[in-house]
């Protein structure tokens, strides 16, 4: 990641002292010329051509013109100072090191300090930045978000108050915790660039289509990155669902609000997995459906995992598919927990899994109780005896 | 503190023992092995405190400007974000977890792992391995597992233990003549002579998988079981033991299980189920294998005599 010389120029001007800001704003361009010509034309043209393509799309109609390097600096410069500058090289002359000046100005002299024009973390900024300090103090995982391509120098160039706190304002009035706003953003920090117009546009469609505040709220802090979907795409997920699974408009919220992740990701795996549950598995149509209502996670389950889970309990266990139909939780648990105590409460003879049948053990106690809970009530034997069995697997 | 997360480092040198669940890859185990003591030690430091930086800040003393002219920088000792855990990142981003002898995915059983310092001792040769390996007759696989794609079906009604013993006694012959050849030891010799008859043969250098003993443990047709104790051997191996020792038998046999049992020192007792394997359980694990791990690093071998002599009263 590099934080580039146009990042590290917009902090420079700031804390500059009025006296002098004149003559530091030129020493700093004389300086940015010259950096410039020191360096190869080649390692600029690599370093500015992406950013000053995006930069100029704008501002001029004509491609920039690469191999002009000085020109392209300038205008760089430009146009983040409020006043047009025209380097003035005679300005140096007046201010002349050696010229005697009073106390009180020396005093006042602030030397601006010297922030690398490039780095690969966001440490020297981060005192600096007012942006980058507060989203500290917020929690932002910054040393995470330095690591993903482009995001620092994203970051680096935000302002506090025009870009970053509107969007915290409207994420705290839709009802986000301030709590988990630093989680939110170390997910998906990119909600800060998306415009305020935008976000709204797709909470309201949300609200229009009678999800409540709070569960808005929750979904945005499950699913950071749900509100950088534009609104045809959360609407054709939500087609989806309602279409292929048959739901009713409630069900559907039900399913959205408790795995918002449903409406972020592609469908394809969705419509594999459901395929899977069809063909290979055998479901049918309304099993289906209360499996996917009762844990939705079966939907972006991995298709690998799931068909060896499903394996082991149909054709080991025997259990048939109106028992897993009924606890679908057995395909949310881990393949190697659900083997090993189904083998012990083989080797005990305790393993029947018949409603019918006394003894009965339901699939949701063998799956989610803890070990020494399981091997109490269960199969009623000590923990000490299951580890020894389970070393025998 | 830094300090107290390098006093845990410390304590996290050497070797300890997992036991492998079956169908998944030692990597899997090695992984998650050091990602719990990542956790472990990161979450026990506290965060050191924020570092404080020199700012001066201007003063101005009084209204008047004309008479006092003393501007005042006075300096403050502000604390630093760039020290900030969330900034810096992680104290401890890597620990060097390594894994002595690998067990394939299909297999289970004693995974010794070196921590730090340990693991220049992990890959420590001239050791023995104890397996138990569960076998089926009557069908023939293509990679010689229960899961396989079955290319064969037999019967294997006048299979007896009386036959499978004298198959096991061949086998076992044989590979006492390979032993032989492979310790480089000339027979001849008095010393060689009593060696051999002590057991205390070891192949020297580089040699296929020689088994030193064999024996059936457990025999239900079609399910039996047997006991090796091995020598430079692969899984896959010992999985082909099964099947020539169906052929040898008149029918087929496939492995249903491959169970390391011991590793050196380390026994099924010593090693470490799923649930333990948290920071506190593997530190504690590795300081009850210190002696072991000091003994073996000074002698280049864990007591090799031990070993054969154990594996020689079991015969």
């Amino acid at each position: 990641m590099h934080v580039c010389q146009r990042c590290v120029s917009l902090l420079l001007s700031r804390p500059l002292s009025a006296a002098l800001q004149h003559s530091t704003r030129a020493l700093h361009q004389r300086s940015h010329l010259t950096l410039l010509q020191h360096s190869t034309r080649h390692t600029l043209s690599q370093r500015h051509s992406r950013q000053t393509w995006r930069h100029f799309a704008d501002h001029q109609a004509a491609s920039p013109d690469v191999y002009n390097k000085i020109d392209l600096a300038q205008k760089e410069v430009v146009p983040l100072n409020s006043d047009v500058h025209r380097i003035d090289l005679d300005a140096a002359v007046h201010t002349s090191p050696l010229q005697e000046i009073s106390e009180e100005e020396a005093v006042q002299i602030q030397v601006p300090y010297a922030l690398p024009p490039e780095s690969s973390t966001l440490r020297p900024y981060v005192d600096k930045s007012e942006t980058l300090s507060k989203l500290v103090q917020l929690g932002v995982n910054l040393w995470k978000l330095e690591q993903r391509p482009n995001v620092g120098s994203m970051l680096v160039r935000l302002d506090f108050h025009a870009d970053v706190a509107p969007s915290l304002l409207f994420l705290k009035d839709l009802g986000v915790e301030e709590s988990k706003l630093g989680q939110l953003l170390t997910k998906n920090p990119f909600i800060l660039t998306e415009s305020l117009d935008n976000l709204e546009a797709r909470v309201s469609y949300l609200k229009s289509k009678k999800f409540s505040k709070q569960s808005v709220a929750a979904m945005v802090s499950k699913a950071p990155y749900l509100l950088n979907f534009s609104v045809e795409r959360l609407d054709n997920r939500l087609g989806f669902f309602q279409k292929q699974l048959g739901l009713s408009a409630e069900k559907a919220r039900d399913i959205v609000t408790r795995l918002p992740k449903l409406l972020c990701g592609s469908l394809e795996p969705i419509k594999e997995n459901l395929k899977v549950c069809e063909l290979e598995f055998g479901f049918r149509g309304n099993e289906i459906q209360h499996i996917v209502t009762t844990v939705p996670k079966v939907l972006i389950a991995n298709k690998r995992k799931l068909t060896q889970i499903f394996d082991f309990v149909h054709n080991t266990m025997d259990v048939p598919h109106s028992l897993v139909a009924k606890f679908p939780q057995v395909l949310n648990a881990k393949f190697l927990r659900i083997r090993e105590r189904h083998l012990f409460l083989e080797y005990l003879g305790r393993a029947q899994y018949q409603p019918s049948q006394p003894n009965y053990i339901s699939l949701d106690r063998l799956v989610f109780l803890p070990d020494d809970v399981f091997c109490s009530e269960v199969a009623l034997a000590t923990l000490e005896d299951f580890e020894r069995f389970q070393k025998r697997l | 503190m830094a300090a107290q997360a390098i006093r845990l480092f410390r304590k996290m040198d050497g070797l300890f023992a997992v036991y492998k669940p079956q169908g998944v890859h030692w990597k899997h185990v090695r992984d998650s092995i050091e990602s719990n003591l990542l956790k472990g030690t990161l979450n026990s430091c506290p965060p050191p405190a924020p570092q404080l930086a020199v700012q001066f800040q201007l003063l101005s003393s009084g209204e008047n400007s004309s008479s006092s002219k003393d501007l005042a920088l006075s300096p403050t000792m502000v604390p630093t974000l760039a020290d900030h855990p969330l900034v810096t990142g992680p104290q401890f981003h890597k620990v060097h977890v390594g894994v002595g002898h690998r067990l394939d995915a299909f297999s289970s059983g004693v995974l010794v792992l070196g921590v730090g310092k340990g693991n220049g001792v992990v890959k420590v040769c001239y050791i023995l391995y104890d397996y138990t390996l569960e076998g089926e007759f009557g069908k023939a696989t293509d990679n010689f597992t229960d899961t396989g794609r079955v290319i064969e079906k037999t019967t294997y009604n006048h299979v007896t233990q009386d036959k499978l013993e004298r198959v096991l006694a061949m086998i076992q012959g044989a590979n006492q003549k390979a032993l032989i050849t492979y310790s480089q030891v000339d027979l001849r010799t008095q010393e060689a002579y009593e060696l051999a008859v002590r057991g205390l043969l070891y192949p020297l250098g580089k040699s296929p998988p020689i088994l030193m003993g064999l024996r059936c443990i457990h025999f239900n047709p079609p399910h039996f079981s047997l006991e090796v104790q091995c020598v430079n051997e692969t899984q896959k191996y010992l999985r082909k033991l099964i099947h020539e020792v169906g052929l040898e038998l008149r029918t087929c046999a496939v492995c249903s299980g491959v169970r390391r049992t011991r590793d050196g020192p380390f026994k099924v007792e010593n090693a470490l189920t799923r649930q333990y394997w948290t920071a506190d359980s593997i530190i504690q694990a590795i300081a009850h294998f210190h002696k072991t791990t000091r003994r073996i690093r000074k002698s280049g071998m864990y007591s090799l005599r031990q070993q054969l002599s154990a594996l020689r009263m079991r015969r």
